[in-house]
């Protein structure tokens, strides 16, 4: 089970943040350094995955961005791995080429693409179409 | 006032142009004080910005709380933003503890019901993630009509949606236990891989469901096979395998219903196989589904062909390059240790090269994994890897290295040597790092190897020399000095370089331990002790050490203050005994017998300064204490023989004592000859009734010393006889200091005892030599 999904950018800003099990505010800004600072300080040609007090965090790099997604012990940490790249994937078709700007000034939709792709911790869809379908909809409707 | 609001980008633009925390923090709480303005006016147009904005400065880190009742009147707004954000808000915002979630129950199950898909896919979301037990109790119905309707999008997320009611509130999984084998049918993948997960999560909380869903294996081994067998599909292809998360759920799922179960394993065996082998491993999708293969084949009845093929694939993974893949093969290879150790055995040499990684999730798994790959024949050299791994690994890892190397060094090392050679690297190379009890075990064992005596304590004595801060080494290697210190200073021991080591030396060095900053107080009382057994063991005078004695008779420490004043006592008061006292140590045994009086042991370890804090020692002790008194008792013709030499030991060390010791035997005078005098004094230790313990003492009453006096006693062959060192080998005139000698004789047949000594010694220029029989021993010393 997924617990947490954190966009993190090299400076330490947190850019995107979901939790799928409750952790108290001042306690979220607190595990989110601690995060950041195992996150950081590992290179690219380490390896992405870390062991942090009860979860295993796996991480990825793009470019100014950091993707950390602490999950519990059941999950195949390859397979996240994979899905981190497939979420990248998808915000790159929606947004033309993502930037971290992108992210910053949407976030309500980054969020409803996130809520689509990730049920209670489990993957739900992975398909970019399907992921798609309903936020270009929802444009639509707010164009006209 | 009506203040014209923000719209959120604005506000974003806002905080990334403030340059310092404390421009930011300002920005936004005067936009959060309009925030709070604008939800009390109740401004419906634009609550769905204001809220917006609230959920970026709660991302932030900012209070939000008095956003919550807005969310419930956003949700509960008929526009499609508005639920939108207000559905998002009530994600972030609230959660079980805040008294405002329940409202929205009713708001959920009116959406739930109103048949607009993106509606009920937003409600689904949203009770997926917060919803109480009691709002999932109240909506599972819903829920459950949800599951059964036709359009997919719903489906999918109704079904992730009873994986959350299900954590929640166990029982409800009565109601969506018979939906899933109809869900199994669909062709869309969502649908499926949210069933997957369904089904398993059932399959975890109770076992009646494991059983019913051993039926839907066939049916899943059809799914994965299609699944590998099809060629590219458009829709689920990622990096040329086909939906691997869909796979790897169904490999999961497939690990839990075949476990201990042969029939299911059976039916998987051939799939797996397949799976196995047609996966593409050149991108990391594929890896991911191999690795979840090799997973279930270890933990599934496989077949013992399959299980190879894992262990091999794992080799694979070794080798590769990706960092990622290693971590994963160790982590699975250290899974399957215990099972199927031969297998990864194999392996051993790639799992000891990722010791060298600089990453350090990679060696802590490989460290972990080699410690549990030592056996007797490989220790020498994974010994010598892991400590090579010592020296250069991080701080956090040292502890776990040391400890994992001084247990396998305990359990495979070949030979003695070896083994101390072992514990002294790993003490001088991470001293601070090893387990209480290292020390304890490492003079056990030097204890035990006495024909090793002479080239531990020059080892130790070298490594003390270079560095004292390492405390476990240190307190060891006092420990030595002080017991074997006489074989220190007799140079030749072919197994080390010849070292010349003088008197003055061993004490400055003793000393400066002793005054050094970094010493702990258990150091500093191992080296104050072993000051003092030096003190019998060398040849020089003793007015260095009782000097430093005295000084640390009024020492701050109250544990080496009492130590001292004892130390000078015996120097002061009782110097004729101290030889005796200062003997060298029998050999400890681990996991001692229990003590006899609880009195006793505890002055027995003062005197002995509770070097070795095990039991058996102060038993022992107490029968070197006890003779003690019986050669007090003979030294000095007694006026009145006190029955219970509790009280003479209260003499002795000014201790209040009131224990009864054994039922004592009289002495025996066995031999006399010019003024020399043999006196035998005999204690039966009540705990071990086969031993007999004989002091012999010798007394000079003529006028001229007696030198060189050597006494050997010889028993019956049934008799065990151990003979220790004499206290010395010259009894001087009129009536001066009495050699003693301990005889230890184990008598297990109780068999009468017969006892023959012979004397050599000089005596008025003359020397002399005497064989005689005792006779008349009491009966009391073998029955």
């Amino acid at each position: 089970m997924i617990k947490f999904f954190l966009m993190v950018n090299k400076q330490g800003q947190t850019r995107l943040a979901k939790y799928y099990e409750h952790v108290e505010i001042n306690k979220r800004t607190v595990l989110e350094t601690e995060v950041i600072k195992s996150c950081l300080s590992r290179s690219n040609e380490q390896c992405s995955f870390i062991e942090f007090k009860d979860f295993k965090l796996i991480c990825r790099r793009y470019a100014a961005l950091l993707i950390v997604v602490g999950v519990n012990d059941t999950e195949n940490e390859m397979a996240i791995y994979e899905f981190i790249h497939n979420f990248v994937e998808v915000l790159d078709e929606y947004f033309s080429r993502v930037s971290e700007l992108d992210i910053m000034f949407n976030l309500d939709k980054v969020h409803i693409i996130l809520d689509e792709m990730v049920l209670n911790g489990c993957i739900v869809e992975t398909n970019r179409a399907r992921i798609l379908a309903p936020l270009l909809i929802l444009d639509k409707m707010s164009e006209s | 006032m009506v203040v014209s609001s923000l719209k959120l980008q604005d506000l974003i633009e806002e905080i990334r142009g403030a340059k310092t925390q404390a421009q930011e923090r300002e920005v936004i709480q005067k936009e959060c004080a309009h925030i709070r303005a604008s939800f009390r006016d109740g401004d419906p147009l634009h609550r769905h910005r204001q809220l917006a904005k609230l959920l970026y400065v709660h991302m932030l880190g900012y209070p939000a709380h008095f956003g919550q009742m807005e969310c419930l009147k956003l949700i509960a707004s008929p526009r499609f933003t508005d639920k939108r954000v207000g559905y998002l808000g009530a994600m972030l915002l609230l959660d079980e503890r805040q008294d405002a979630h329940l409202l929205i129950t009713n708001s959920i199950k009116n959406d739930l019901s109103q048949g607009i898909q993106a509606v009920q896919g937003l409600a689904l979301c949203t009770l997926s993630t917060v919803g109480s037990a009691e709002m999932c109790r109240d909506l599972a119905t819903e829920v459950e009509k949800l599951l059964l309707q036709p359009g997919s999008y719903v489906r999918k997320k109704a079904v992730l949606t009873a994986v959350h009611m299900i954590r929640k509130v166990p029982e409800l999984s009565n109601i969506f236990l018979p939906p899933c084998a109809q869900l199994l049918h669909e062709r869309h993948h969502g649908i499926l891989l949210g069933t997957v997960t369904l089904i398993t999560e059932l399959c975890e909380r109770s076992p009646a469901a494991l059983k019913h869903f051993r039926k839907v294996v066939p049916q899943l081994v059809q799914i994965l096979q299609t699944l590998v067998t099809t060629g590219y599909s458009v829709e689920h292809s990622i990096s040329g395998v086909s939906d691997p998360f869909l796979q790897v759920q169904i490999l999961r799922l497939l690990r839990i219903l075949g476990r201990n179960h042969e029939e299911s394993s059976e039916v998987m065996n051939d799939l797996l196989a397949q799976v196995a082998t047609n996966t593409d491993t050149s991108r990391n999708a594929g890896n991911a589904v191999l690795f979840e293969t090799v997973l279930t084949i270890m933990d599934i009845r496989s077949a013992a062909g399959l299980r190879v093929l894992a262990v091999n694939i794992l080799g694979r993974f070794l080798l590769n390059n990706d960092k990622n893949i290693r971590y994963v093969a160790l982590t699975s290879l250290l899974r399957m240790v215990q099972s199927d150790h031969s297998a990864v055995q194999r392996h051993r040499p790639t799992v000891v090269e990722c010791l060298r990684e600089p990453d350090a999730s990679l060696s802590r798994r490989a460290l972990e994994l080699s410690l549990a790959l030592v056996n007797s024949s490989n220790v020498r050299a994974m010994t010598q890897e892991l400590q090579s791994f010592l020296e250069s690994c991080l701080p956090d890892l040292r502890a776990d290295c040391a400890s994992g190397i001084l247990l396998a060094a305990e359990r495979f090392a070949p030979t003695k040597r070896w083994h101390i050679d072992t514990i002294l690297r790993v003490l001088t190379t991470a001293g601070t790092h090893v387990r209480d009890d290292a020390v304890a075990n490492l003079t056990q064992l030097i204890g035990g190897a006495q024909e090793l005596h002479a080239y531990s304590v020059r080892r130790l004595y070298s490594a003390l020399a270079e560095d004292i801060s390492q405390q476990p080494l240190v307190q060891v290697a006092a420990w030595c000095i002080g017991e074997y210190g006489d074989l220190l200073l007799e140079g030749g021991c072919e197994e080390t370089e010849p070292l010349q080591v003088e008197e003055e030396k061993v004490l400055a060095l003793l000393e400066k331990v002793l005054q050094s900053h970094m010493s702990l107080p258990a150091t500093r009382g191992y080296a104050l002790t072993a000051l003092m057994k030096l003190s019998t063991r060398l040849r020089g005078d003793n007015n260095r050490i009782r000097q430093v004695v005295s000084i640390y008779g009024s020492c701050v420490d109250v544990e080496l203050q009492q130590r001292a004043v004892e130390y000078n006592t015996l120097f002061r008061k009782y110097d004729h005994m101290r030889a005796a006292i200062l003997e060298k140590m029998p050999l400890v045994e681990r996991g001692g017998t229990p003590d006899e009086e609880a009195k006793e042991s505890k002055e027995a370890q003062l005197s002995e300064a509770a070097l070795v804090p095990t039991e058996p020692q102060a038993s022992k002790l107490l029968d070197l204490l006890d003779l003690l008194d019986g050669t007090f008792e003979a030294a000095q013709p007694p006026p009145a023989l006190e029955p219970s030499p509790g009280g003479t030991l209260v003499h002795l060390l000014d201790l209040p004592c009131a224990s009864p010791a054994p039922a004592s035997i009289p002495d025996l005078r066995v031999f006399e000859r010019e003024g020399l005098q043999l006196n035998l004094s005999f204690v039966r230790p009540p705990g071990t009734p086969a031993l007999l313990l004989i002091t012999v003492t010798a007394v000079n009453t003529s006028g001229a010393d007696v030198t060189h006096f050597v006494c050997q006693a010889a028993v019956p062959k049934s008799f065990h006889l151990q003979l220790q060192a004499p206290s010395g080998d010259t009894v001087p005139a009129q009536g001066g200091l009495p050699v003693t000698q301990l005889l230890r004789i184990l008598n297990p047949n109780k068999a009468p005892l017969r006892l023959k000594l012979r004397l050599t010694y000089n005596h008025f220029g003359q020397s002399v030599q005497e064989i005689f029989e005792v006779n008349n021993l009491p009966m009391e010393t073998w029955q």
